[in-house]
């Protein structure tokens, strides 16, 4: 008795999750059919599901229309080098708060996260202002700052969980075989929170990358990323939905291939360390 | 060569003091093991000699040179850590070869040195397995491998059986002393453990709340405890204390008897009366604890099985060559 209600709640709660995982995932799947109707078909009432007249052509509009590649290019530069200087500043940072903390070390790491807690637009005037007299707009460089500094406090966070799981002991057992600071953080501290910082890379990554806010209002060509790329099709003669499918599927391809080949890691990442 | 002497050795967390004032000679291949209750600073003042903690005063001398600004690895001492501490990322081959690596020694000499400290350990067939793949007894010998295959000048072993269990840590405690003795080199070693502490040391150091109470060998302080607390501490079933009239007839504000020195008889006798509340019967050894009225509860141990039982009238005399006597302050007072 006891064994068959257990399998029963077993296939219940299975049949949940992928109920709910369909649910999460429909928009996803809505967007790369949409992307290969007709825009007649895209709209129409009743939805027709898998049986319409499969086509390419948005994908071929797409391309001819704007240059893929060029925003693309600028997505993986501004999200990858934002998280990679986010990364140099943070291990240093989550390093020294995790091994040697003082009184304030709590208080600087809550400090950092109330940052994340103000509306961005509510620093988008100045920051603006700022980024014109600097000639700083529609330039990647812009782009990478803004979005490093924005993801900085998540970035230190999730290193400083994952150093404070190393354990001490470890680290004196290689201050007593002879390992000098550099050494220990090169053969002992690096292996040992690789896991940690590649998790961290990858969720960084993707928040970089889906970033629409910054990158929407402080870039318009030459630095625009696919975020750019996407709202570019929602143009004043109206909506051409197969076709802002068809741009948002190849906008996120690239990170959804990514997530799906590093999902350990990033289930470990937003995990926040909390499973062993 | 490996002698280590501590001068006045203090150390403070802030206002609290940890170690007041440590005075101690480690005689070259010695097997020191501190012995205390928890909290009592014995793991600090090892992380001192290590090198771990700052000294707040005091000198630490190894082979006559002060080392209090000298770090840990130049030391020249190894070190066991109660968690083992070992790499998780490197196989046994890489923990035990690290500290080797880190001085910079050729690779074929590393590679010598390791598997002959393997071999003394009876690791040598999983030099390639990384630790989650070993047993608790085989993670520590690769921690105590890691501490041999430097030749230190001193190895420090920080509670290292206490995560093992019963049967194993026998077995350990036996081959960590029998190593010690073949390769001659000193060691110090931390326990809460009596019992390690007895059978390990050539001298025993008792501290308590960070003042070394006595240092000696096992007998020593089991035969001439110098204060009450050494005395409460070494022995197993611990001394019963007495006050009051009988301690005053030896001219002591306190007298200590060990349970195996008092006589036990059938009421009747000379000693003191009192009634079994309790009776372990263990066959080598039977434990009696007996109400004594006036005098407390006493323990007492007879060597082999004696059919007493709860309840049962007894008289309990201790041997008068083996008394122990205390002043008012608990020091031994010596005749």
């Amino acid at each position: 008795m006891a064994r068959m209600a257990t399998t029963r709640r077993v296939m219940i709660s299975t049949a949940a999750a992928w109920l709910f995982g369909f649910l999460i995932f429909f928009p996803i799947l809505w967007m790369g059919l949409a992307s290969f109707k007709t825009e007649l078909e895209a709209f129409a009432i009743p939805p027709s599901f898998l049986f319409f007249h499969w086509t390419t052509e948005n994908y071929a509009t797409v391309q001819e229309r704007s240059d893929y590649l060029h925003h693309a290019m600028n997505s993986i530069i501004i999200a990858g080098g934002s998280t990679l200087i986010a990364l140099l500043i943070a291990i240093p940072a989550a390093w020294s708060m995790a091994f040697s903390p003082t009184k304030r070390t709590k208080d600087i790491l809550l400090w950092m996260l109330s940052t994340k807690m103000m509306p961005p637009v509510g620093v988008l005037v100045p920051i603006y202002l700022i980024y014109k007299s600097f000639g700083l707009l529609d330039s990647r460089i812009g782009l990478v700052f803004i979005l490093c500094l924005g993801n900085l406090p998540i970035v230190i966070w999730m290193l400083f969980t994952y150093f404070k799981e190393i354990p001490r002991d470890i680290l004196e057992a290689a201050r007593m075989d002879g390992a000098t600071i550099g050494r220990e953080l090169v053969y002992v501290l690096t292996p040992m929170a690789i896991p940690g910082l590649a998790s961290t890379l990858l969720l960084n990554l993707i928040l970089a990358w889906n970033e629409a806010f910054w990158t929407l209002n402080l870039s318009t060509s030459s630095a625009a990323p696919l975020t750019t790329f996407i709202a570019s099709y929602s143009s004043p003669e109206g909506l051409f939905w197969a076709k802002l499918s068809a741009a948002s599927t190849l906008a996120i391809a690239p990170i959804l291939v990514l997530g799906w080949f590093s999902q350990k890691q990033l289930v470990r990442g937003l995990t926040f360390g909390a499973v062993k | 060569m490996g002698q280590i002497t501590l001068q006045g050795v203090q150390k403070s967390f802030g206002p609290v003091h940890i170690i007041k004032g440590a005075d101690l000679d480690i005689a070259d291949g010695s097997f020191v093991v501190f012995v205390g209750p928890s909290g009592c600073g014995k793991t600090t003042l090892l992380r001192l000699i290590a090198g771990l903690e700052d000294v707040s005063g005091g000198k630490i001398l190894i082979d006559g040179k002060n080392v209090v600004d000298t770090p840990p690895a130049k030391r020249g001492l190894s070190m066991v850590f109660q968690s083992y501490a070992l790499y998780p990322h490197m196989s046994v081959r890489g923990n035990i070869g690290f500290g080797l690596k880190m001085a910079g020694l050729p690779k074929d000499e590393i590679n010598r040195k390791v598997e002959a400290a393997a071999a003394t350990l009876n690791l040598t067939p999983y030099l390639d397995r990384k630790p989650r793949e070993l047993s608790g007894g085989q993670r520590q010998r690769v921690a105590i491998g890691r501490a041999i295959v430097r030749e230190p000048k001193a190895f420090l072993f920080d509670e290292p059986l206490s995560n093992l269990d019963a049967a194993l840590r026998v077995q350990m405690r036996i081959e960590v002393t029998r190593l010690q003795k073949q390769l001659g080199t000193t060691a110090i070693y931390v326990t809460h453990d009596q019992v390690e502490a007895m059978t390990m040391a050539d001298k025993i150091v008792v501290l308590n709340g960070g003042k070394i109470e006595q240092y000696g060998s096992p007998l020593e302080l089991y035969e001439r405890p110098a204060n009450l607390f050494v005395a409460g501490f070494i022995g197993s079933p611990k001394m019963n204390f007495v006050t009051g009239e009988p301690a005053l007839q030896k001219g002591a504000a306190t007298i200590g008897v060990r349970p195996e020195h008092l006589k036990i008889e059938r009421d009747g006798g000379g000693g003191w009366q009192g009634t079994i509340a309790v009776a372990e019967h263990l066959g080598s050894d039977t434990f009696l604890y007996v109400d004594a009225g006036a005098l407390g509860m006493l323990t007492a141990r007879y060597i082999g099985e004696l059919s007493l039982h709860a309840g049962d009238r007894v008289s309990l005399t201790p041997d008068p060559a083996r008394i122990h006597r205390f002043d008012e302050s608990g020091n031994a007072l010596r005749s």
